[in-house]
Formats: structure tokens, sequence, C-alpha cells
């Protein structure tokens, strides 16, 4: 039997809490939040899981329950095998999970990252800050609820904005954003600027 | 000679003969500069001793070097050295913008793949070196165009805003590809849409990212640009 599922079996043993996981490639389980740190750190110290690959957020979007799940690859250096762990938060409107920094310091960039996007609290973390969008940056733009075209923010820094008056804006997006199944859509018939340079949002198309 | 700066301003520059100098076996040769106003002087430091020792063959305005690599040969003023001596009599626009035009070191604001091609530009197979322009600075304070080669997020904005401040005048602004210029492919929450929402462009060159040829055109544009700058009246009105 692979490690990954001998360490899947042994930690539903060990843990009722942990439930299966629907996957198509690794052995997956759910893990609620308040196991998380015990079953991670099972898998680095009992099943030699001793790699963290990524910790990724999930928005379901608006409707679902519960909205946020975390997600961690851990990997094997001896048997060069993948498990998934995912762990849904409770709290929709403050989504929380305990951070990992104590098991892999590697861990701390990757929930920086998912609180920058998501706005996912890592609690215990050393250093929660965001790390892509500045400081101050008022949302997290992968939530579902977010648009891809931004939000009119200010900008940091309060003397550029004084000096050169604008700010973040929502980008102009003229139609798109263009997304094709492969055949279906030509890109370059499909980007406005391709066809027609003169016209933007603010001054529309002319009728040909 | 005072007489004629009544009009517009002047620079007048005698020098001595290369001939000569050589004649009589001297190192140097002997030149006179006179300067009329104390801010034209000030450009006339370290770098603009250059533009002195072409003075030493006077052959013909804005040509009167025949060897230098000029991107186009002013015929407009031309000097005889047998009818008129060892003066010269321009126009100071005409100097000042001769100067900074063939000399503008670049502030290589390189943020993506752009940057790339400018390193390309700068490199033995396109050479902006022809162009005057080989000096990269990485101090503000040193150059006097920056190439903004890349996408700009607004996170990166305000530090580009206060590179161009720190930048000493006269200052130009390069938009090097499709993302400095509108943003390009990025319509996002995170790029700014086109650099001159925070800085004044003077060239914005397509292309994602533009061929390194493009680059230099868009140099040479801005020199010509340049060129045509009334530098003498704002610098005494500065």
């Amino acid at each position: 039997m692979p490690a990954g599922l001998d360490a899947v079996t042994a930690l539903k043993g060990k843990w009722a809490s942990v439930t299966d996981r629907a996957s198509l490639d690794h052995p997956a389980i759910n893990v609620p939040a308040p196991d998380l740190l015990a079953v991670l750190g099972s898998l680095k110290q009992d099943h030699r899981f001793d790699m963290l690959v990524d910790i990724s957020g999930v928005d379901w979007a608006d409707r679902s329950k519960p909205r946020f799940t975390v997600v961690y690859h851990v990997f094997s250096t001896a048997t060069h095998e993948y498990v998934r762990v995912a762990a849904d938060c409770a709290d929709d409107a403050a989504p929380e999970v305990p951070s990992a920094t104590g098991l892999w310091p590697g861990a701390d960039w990757h929930e920086r990252e998912a609180f920058d996007m998501f706005g996912i609290r890592f609690t215990g973390h050393p250093d929660l800050r965001r790390i892509l969008m500045w400081d101050g940056y008022p949302h997290f733009p992968l939530r579902k609820d977010f648009p891809l075209a931004g939000i009119e923010t200010v900008l940091p820094d309060a003397e550029v904005v004084a000096e050169t008056k604008t700010g973040a804006i929502a980008a102009p997006m003229m139609g798109g954003p263009f997304v094709a199944a492969p055949g279906q859509l030509n890109m370059s018939e499909a980007e406005p600027r391709a066809k027609d340079e003169s016209w933007t949002e603010r001054r529309p198309k002319p009728d040909v | 000679m005072g007489g004629r700066l009544s009009g517009c301003p002047t620079i007048e520059v005698s020098v001595g003969r290369k001939g000569r100098a050589k004649a009589k076996g001297r190192g140097r040769v002997k030149r006179n500069l006179r300067v009329p106003f104390s801010s034209i002087r000030t450009l006339f430091a370290e770098r603009d001793k250059t533009f002195l020792r072409g003075l030493t063959r006077p052959v013909r305005w804005g040509g009167f070097c025949p060897n230098s690599t000029m991107v186009s040969a002013n015929t407009e003023l031309t000097y005889n050295s047998k009818i008129e001596g060892d003066v010269i009599v321009s126009r100071a626009d005409s100097v000042i913008n001769w100067i900074r035009s063939n000399s503008m070191w670049p502030m290589p604001m390189g943020l993506a793949c752009c940057a790339i091609e400018l390193m390309a530009t700068a490199a033995s197979r396109f050479d902006i070196a022809r162009f005057g322009a080989e000096v990269m600075r990485f101090s503000p304070k040193q150059s006097d165009v920056m190439i903004v080669a890349g996408t700009v997020t607004y996170k990166m904005s305000s530090a580009l805003r206060r590179i161009y401040d720190q930048m000493s005048e006269p200052k130009w602004v390069i938009a090097m590809g499709a993302c400095a210029s509108t943003g390009g492919m990025y319509r996002s929450y995170a790029v700014l849409q086109g650099v001159d929402r925070i800085v004044p462009v003077d060239v914005y060159v397509s292309g994602c990212p533009p061929r390194p040829e493009a680059l230099l055109d868009a140099l040479i544009k801005l020199q010509e640009k340049v060129k045509r700058e009334p530098s003498a009246s704002k610098l005494l009105s500065a």
C-alpha cells in the first residue's frame, strides 16, 4: 500500500474528525481547523511527509457554507508522494485557521499570501502582513465578490497622491475579459483594440 | 561683443586652432570662453568639456566635427574661420540642446521583460552608445531620461514617482512597451493603467516587448524633441 494511503488510514483511525476528501490524484483528507495542526504535525513526524509544498485558499463564493477552505499539499522526500489536507474555515465573515509556521517555517509567506488575497487569518502567525498588495489595501482581490478590474482605491503614498492626484482605478475592461475554449474564439478578433484603436469606455465605438 | 547679447541669448566661444598649437609645441589648446549668463555657465561643467574639445576644428556649426555621430546635421548656420576668425556665434538654445540631446544618461527603470530588451539595446549588437545614452545610472540624481521598461504595479508606482522626483532637471521619460504605456494586457486590480498617470511621458514605444530598434527609435525621437526645446529661456526664467 502506498505511503500516502497508509498515512490517511492511520490519521482517520487516530482522529475521528478526519474524513476522506474527493480527489482525482493524491490521497486527500478533510480536517476541521481545531485538529489541523495536530494532523499536519503527525503527517510530518510520524509519516515522514516532511515538505510543505504549498498553502492555498479557496473561496467557494458567497452562498456556500463554509465559504473559505485552506488547502495544504505535503510531500514526502522519502517516498515521493503527496497528501492533500483541506481545512474549512468555520467563520465565513472572519475566516481563521491555525498557522503552520511552527511546523514548517516556509509556511510563513504562503500564509501571508493567502491572507493578502482571501483575508484568511492564520492565528499564531509571527508576522501576518500583506505580501503582494500594499499595507493598508482595503480589499482581498481573489475573493469571488471582488471584480477582476479592481476597485477604486487610494495609493499608499500620500505625497505621491497629492502630487499626481491619481489612485488605483478599476481597470478599463473594454468588453473583456476574453476567456475562450480552444477553437471557439479567435483572440485577435475578440480583442477590441485589435480591431479599432480609436474607442475607449469613455468614448464608445461608433456604429459602422 | 556685448552688443550682440541684446537680442536672443548668445554664447561666444573663441578658441585657438589646433594646428597652430601643435606647431608651437604646446600641450593644450588656448581657449577663451565667454559665457554671458551665470546660469548658462553651469552648463559648461564636466561633460561639456567634450563639447569645447570639439570646437577646435571649426568647420560648420552642427557639423564641425565631421566624424561625430550626430543624428542630423544642422546646416542652418555655417562658419568660415578664414572670414570670421576663431569665434563661433550661435544660439544658446542650439548649443544647450545639442549638448543635452547627445548625452542623455538613462535611468533604467526595468520592471519586467522589457528590461531584457533594454539590456539588449545597451549591449554590443544594438549599442545605445551610438546615441550617447550608454551610461545607465541607477542613481536618479545622475540620470536624464527615465526608461520605464515593464509593468508598473500600483505598489511600485509610488517608488517610481519618487525616483522621478529625485531626478534633477532637465529630465524626460520614455514609456517602453505596452504595459508602461497603457497597462498592456494587465487590466487588473494590481497594475497601473499607463505610467503617464503618475509621471509625464515624452515618448511612448509600442510592442510587447518592443525590439531594441524601437527603443533606439524612441531615443532618437526624444533627441529630436529635446532639440526643439526653448532651453535658454527656460534656464533664464528658472
